[in-house]
């Protein structure tokens, strides 16, 4: 999958069938065929519920909002094979739990929004945002990854406005 | 004494520290100081249980066999584990297992390791379907990103602060200073902590333990072994309990090196957490209980995650942890001394060494030996551990 973006860059996501690229992205997860339970991210193989032998997991899509579990920031950059920018910026990573699916989803937070903006039980939203940016075969290229950002009024309000 | 007690006969340690030397070197120390302190031969010794590295090649995946062969092939049986920060106690339990089947009744039990400095980088190479190199590529998570996550709850749920954390240091720094097998003795005020510099917030970098070198081992023995050996049993540490359990579907906390928990859409969190199961099955399999603990030595990979395992261990209800420590309970003089040997705070985390190590100190602080350190009378004590993919452990130890 790949998606152009204004000014020739071409986007596409750092790992490929865990989340889209729309303008209202999500996480690709799976669902068991017989017990439904939730798994992220996306595989193929075993449902994890040890009370159910199937073996098929059907694709689905995750809900785009949820709440903070737990929250932190990167003050200094991660070792390979993280791709960290030079210089290196601080930059926040939340745990979000999704009440259908009932599972908690570690993201990156965009670029800017820290751990001081965030809260246990806060409101949040998928997006995406760049990875990293590299020249692949003469093709300028983002690498899109999903993050989790703070949820506008709207979205807070389809989780029940939970805070 | 029950008849599926083990005896510990002796134990010994290479201390901890930074070196880069070969693994079996340090193994070598502990273990010629294990047989010494037992006042056994190595040719006495039946089987091997060797906690692996994965570090170190080859000899790293084959620990009991590479400690066999360093020693001497003396024909002894040997199993090698991994179970990652578990590794240790997962070879006790192997151990344990063929003497209490009848199969031998000396045992070895030995990790030792060379650690990289810095953070721990996934192995080289790009492997897109593994969630150890991906969480590093996609996010940036290393280890101290989910230890802060666990800090973060603590502050926002139970309004724990930054010095709350720092307390933690301090005790342990102090614990640590004359145990001349820790690595870092320095006693530490709460402003070191809060003016070192923040790694993941709310982490310090005194809040979050180093990786060390080191290698710990022990002599385990039946009871009728030791019985014959020794006379009497009386003052003697024995092993009454190893609890090695796995995670209960679905598992609710964001665990390293994972993206995601289970999923409660269809099945129920279980009564208890996976920390806690662990700290539970053993205190079951001894028929003891919190109260009976005297000490304990937990995995403080993380000053904040010292704290948790007092909720974990029972030692107090969820979200007093605070209160416990501040009260001086967790100190040495205090009702339940956590971490007297000055813990991963002092030490920093040499792997397949560390869940031995606890015993030892668990042992020497059972005989009295643990000086400047000791907690007095103590009869009883329980470590724990975890790590990655649902490896843990719990041992209790008594006279
Ligand atoms: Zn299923």
């Amino acid at each position: 999958m790949s998606v152009s973006a204004a000014g020739g860059v071409t986007r596409v996501p750092a790992v490929e069938g865990w989340y889209t690229l729309d303008h209202e992205p999500h996480l690709i997860g799976c669902r068991c065929a017989v017990c439904g339970t939730y798994v992220f991210p996306p595989r193929s193989g075993a449902c994890p519920n040890p009370n159910c032998d199937s073996e098929e997991l059907v694709s689905t899509p995750l809900s785009r909002v949820g709440t903070v579990w737990s929250y932190t920031e990167n003050q200094y950059a991660p070792p390979a094979p993280y791709r960290a920018a030079e210089p290196f910026e601080p930059y926040a990573l939340a745990a979000v739990q999704l009440e259908k699916e009932g599972i908690i989803v570690l993201g990156q937070v965009p670029r800017g929004i820290m751990a001081a903006d965030l809260k246990v039980g806060m409101p949040m939203q998928l997006e995406t945002d760049v990875l990293y940016r590299e020249v692949v075969d003469g093709v300028d290229t983002e690498f899109m990854v999903y993050v989790w950002a703070p949820a506008g009024p709207t979205a807070a309000e389809s989780i029940g406005g939970r805070s | 004494m029950s008849d599926r007690d083990l005896v510990v006969l002796g134990v010994g340690m290479h201390p901890w520290g930074k070196w880069g030397r070969d693994f079996t070197e340090y193994g070598m120390v502990a273990a010629r100081a294990a047989l010494k302190d037992a006042g056994i031969e190595w040719k006495d010794v039946e089987y091997v249980a060797g906690a692996d590295t994965i570090r170190n090649g080859y000899p790293g995946f084959i620990a009991g066999s590479t400690f066999a062969q360093k020693l001497g092939w003396n024909g002894a049986s040997i199993s090698s584990n991994y179970a990652a920060c578990a590794s240790g106690a997962h070879s006790l339990q192997a151990a344990r297992a063929s003497i209490l089947a009848g199969f031998c009744d000396v045992a070895m039990v030995i990790g030792a390791d060379t650690t990289p400095k810095g953070f721990f980088a996934p192995v080289g190479g790009e492997r897109k379907t593994d969630p150890d190199w991906l969480r590093f590529h996609l996010l940036g998570a290393t280890n101290p990103v989910y230890f802060a996550m666990f800090a973060r709850r603590r502050m926002d749920l139970y309004g724990a602060t930054s010095e709350d954390f720092a307390r933690v240091k301090v005790k342990n720094s102090r614990h640590g200073l004359n145990n001349p097998y820790a690595r870092f003795r320095k006693e530490n005020a709460i402003e070191d902590v809060l003016n070192s510099p923040i790694v993941s917030d709310p982490l310090r970098l005194l809040d979050i333990c180093a990786t060390s070198d080191g290698a710990a081992a022990m002599i385990v023995t039946s009871r009728a072994y030791a019985e014959k050996k020794l006379g009497s049993l009386n003052g003697v540490p024995r092993i009454r309990a190893v609890s090695t359990v796995t995670p209960t579907y679905p598992q609710t906390i964001l665990e390293l090196p994972d993206f995601a928990t289970d999923s409660t859409a269809v099945v129920s969190p279980p009564a208890r957490g996976f920390k806690d199961s662990l700290c539970w099955a053993a205190y079951e399999e001894a028929g003891m209980s919190p109260s009976d603990m005297n000490m304990a030595e937990v995995y403080d990979l993380s000053t904040a995650l010292e704290l948790d395992w007092y909720e974990h261990l029972g030692l107090c209800a969820p979200g007093e942890a605070e209160g416990l420590l501040r009260s001086g309970a967790t100190a040495i003089g205090g009702r339940v001394p956590v971490n007297p040997s000055g813990g991963l705070s002092c030490f920093g985390e040499a792997i397949p060494a560390q869940a031995i190590a606890q015993v030892c100190e668990l042992t020497w602080q059972l005989r009295g030996q643990a000086q400047g350190r000791q907690v007095e009378g103590a009869k009883a004590g329980i470590t724990a551990n975890q790590g990655l993919f649902g490896n843990g452990s719990s041992v209790i130890v008594s006279v």
